[in-house]
């Protein structure tokens, strides 16, 4: 057990009666997650300004806190104060759910990524299913924002989303496929300890694939045509302002989180420290005691790349972004899979078990 | 139970922590409501009709691909975590499932049903 | 035990309203997001009942695959509230709903007086699993399974067919 969670139970075992202990086991992992993922994103913002501004040869926000680490939390303040205006012709209702619904799913993913060894929200056997239908959601968030708004420049980026997240979603869970084959089951945990060999090693297609739609998915830079502001203003979330639009920017940095976390969960061994089987009692000891330490430095790798990513290429264009997911994604997605399940049921080399 | 409880209050949390906020902000948010102020953005100028206009079918045909080939997937998962107790029955079925459905995406993709227009 | 059976008034409960919602709302796009409540809830009904598959099925394929392409085909046709025709004949309209709904009336009321309660076996913990569905999906059920590939690929045509005629 992680030794955070070593303290945790420690902690739990002297509270005296049994219904308010199982409360409290019920709700306290839940809320430690869900804030440490609210408190990642707003370093994740600033990570991302000072990593970008070093990109483009600038300082960035260095002026709150040691190296600027605080400037996120003043422009939450900040944008907390702003008058959040609802056009005339807006359909007031959805113009306000869409936010919170775009904001849901982001959060909600959270409950199946384990974090660190022993410390997830809940080990559904059917985590990773789940994760894909619940972040289907989204789109239908992104679609109603960009509808209400009664803007042409929103509803056109919203329409943008949807097309590109329901082109981009099937190589997307075809990507996957390839790695349940090789754990055998659709929990994270299962396929977390199933990477004796990282599964980047055994999918590095399926790998490549994913990380490519989920860029998509999370319409970052190149993948970012409903919000391009050079034809679209800013999008589906065009007419928003104040706390609203900070609703759907923290979702967007959520799910950026997300996209590094799964890459992590499903492609980089998870929480497990490199090569831990191979290094002995040293390697399974870091692996079992500070799990939380190498998810968090993966992901942020992970995020970091996609910053990377966003300094260096441009924009996609839009009959390139179309066919680029059903042309050449889709089929190698396919053979992935085709050559996953044959090597896989001879047992060749590192698919043996 | 549990699993489903823990997994109940994150959805109670995902929906809170926003509403909160919104009220919040909404309290101290100054509101100086003028006309032009809740007008639509069209790059300054007034806007010219409503944006609710029909759109274009591409993006439909798109959509109507998409239904089909979700539900292909959705096929894959199962056979996925199954994979290890079917042995090479399995594989064969999958591929002969595959290679139909391959036939309709390589006719779509001559008939140009995947190109953008 | 009784936080399942408040689940599933609750989920029940919420289906029903929306799905009343849906049939009620003039407005296409209102309608089709009660439509996407009552996926929801109904997914949820699902999970109660150990079927886990069909569960994720339920909000993967419906609320996420076809309700995109339902607010799609909505915005397509873009039907303003002045189009719409005059709901007329509405008595003619609920008496012949009411005739072919008779049957599955009686059905669900049959299976109130037939099934009493305890009369439920208790189902094995596999049951409804991905795992146990894939298992009878692809020994049992293979020739089905091969089936429904000549099914999507008949929609596949289909698709291409009207693509072909509208662009």
């Amino acid at each position: 057990m992680e030794v955070l969670v070593q303290l945790y139970t420690a902690i739990l075992s002297l509270i005296p009666f049994e219904p308010v202990r199982n409360a409290i086991n019920m709700l306290v992992p839940t809320l430690a997650i869900a804030s440490m993922v609210l408190g990642i994103v707003f370093i994740l913002i600033w990570w991302e300004r000072r990593l970008i501004a070093f990109v483009q040869a600038r300082l960035g926000p260095n002026r709150l806190g040691p190296g600027g680490i605080f400037q996120s939390f003043a422009d939450a303040l900040k944008v907390m104060l702003k008058e959040d205006i609802v056009t005339a012709d807006a359909d007031v209702i959805l113009f306000t759910i869409a936010p919170i619904l775009v904001f849901v799913p982001g959060l909600l993913v959270y409950s199946l990524v384990p974090v660190g060894n022993g410390m997830i929200v809940s080990n559904v056997n059917v985590a990773i299913f789940l994760f894909l239908a619940i972040s289907s959601i989204t789109t239908l968030g992104i679609l109603m924002a960009g509808w209400s708004s009664n803007n042409k420049y929103s509803l056109m980026g919203g329409i943008r989303a949807v097309a590109q997240a329901i082109s981009y979603e099937i190589p997307l869970l075809l990507s996957i496929v390839g790695v349940i084959m090789l754990a055998g089951s659709l929990s994270m945990v299962d396929i977390v300890q199933s990477q004796n060999v990282w599964n980047i090693v055994r999918q590095p297609l399926g790998f490549i694939i994913f990380f490519i739609c989920s860029l998509s998915e999370v319409n970052r830079i190149p993948f970012d045509l409903p919000e391009a502001e050079s034809e679209l203003v800013s999008g589906y979330n065009t007419e928003y302002s104040g706390f609203k639009f900070a609703m759907f920017f923290l979702a967007e940095y959520i799910n950026t989180f997300t996209l590094g976390a799964l890459c992590t969960t499903l492609f980089f061994g998870g929480w497990r420290f490199p090569f831990d089987n191979l290094l002995g009692d040293i390697g399974l000891q870091l692996t079992a005691q500070l799990g939380i330490v190498w998810f968090i430095l993966k992901t942020m790798f992970f995020f970091s790349v996609v910053v990377w990513i966003r300094g260096t290429l441009p924009r996609v264009r839009t009959d390139q972004l179309m066919a680029f997911a059903w042309k050449y994604l889709l089929p190698a997605a396919l053979l992935n899979i085709f050559v996953t399940s044959i090597f896989a049921a001879i047992g060749f080399g590192v698919f043996s078990r | 139970m549990e699993s489903f409880g823990r997994i109940g209050f994150m959805l109670f949390l995902a929906f809170i922590v926003p509403t909160i906020a919104l009220v919040l902000s909404r309290f101290l948010q100054p509101r100086f409501v003028t006309a032009s102020k809740i007008q639509t953005y069209e790059c300054g100028i007034k806007p010219y009709g409503s944006a609710w206009v029909q759109f274009n079918i591409r993006y439909y045909i798109y959509a109507l691909i998409f239904v089909v080939f979700d539900i292909e997937t959705v096929f894959l998962y199962p056979w996925a975590v199954a994979f290890k107790g079917l042995g090479l029955f399995a594989v064969i079925e999958m591929f002969l499932f595959l290679t139909i459905l391959l036939v309709g995406f390589a006719y779509a993709w001559k008939k140009g049903a995947l190109d953008w227009h | 035990m009784a936080a399942n059976t408040i689940f599933f008034m609750i989920f029940s409960l919420v289906a029903i309203i929306s799905g009343f919602v849906m049939i009620t709302r003039r407005h296409p796009l209102s309608a089709a997001l009660s439509l996407v409540v009552t996926f929801i809830s109904l997914a949820g009904l699902y999970g109660l009942l150990a079927a886990k598959l069909l569960f994720i099925i339920q909000i993967l394929v419906y609320a996420g695959a076809i309700m995109t392409l339902v607010i799609f085909s909505i915005m397509l046709l873009n039907v303003q509230e002045e189009d719409l025709p005059a709901e007329e004949r509405i008595i003619e309209r609920v008496s012949i709903t009411t005739l072919i709904l008779l049957p599955m009336i009686y059905i669900i009321g049959r299976s109130f007086t037939v099934i009493k309660d305890g009369q439920f076996p208790e189902v094995s913990q596999d049951f409804g699993t991905i795992h146990s569905v894939g298992m009878f999906l692809f020994t049992t059920y293979s020739f089905p399974f091969e089936v429904i590939s000549i099914l999507l690929l008949i929609s596949l045509l289909g698709v291409v067919v009207l693509a072909k005629r509208r662009i």
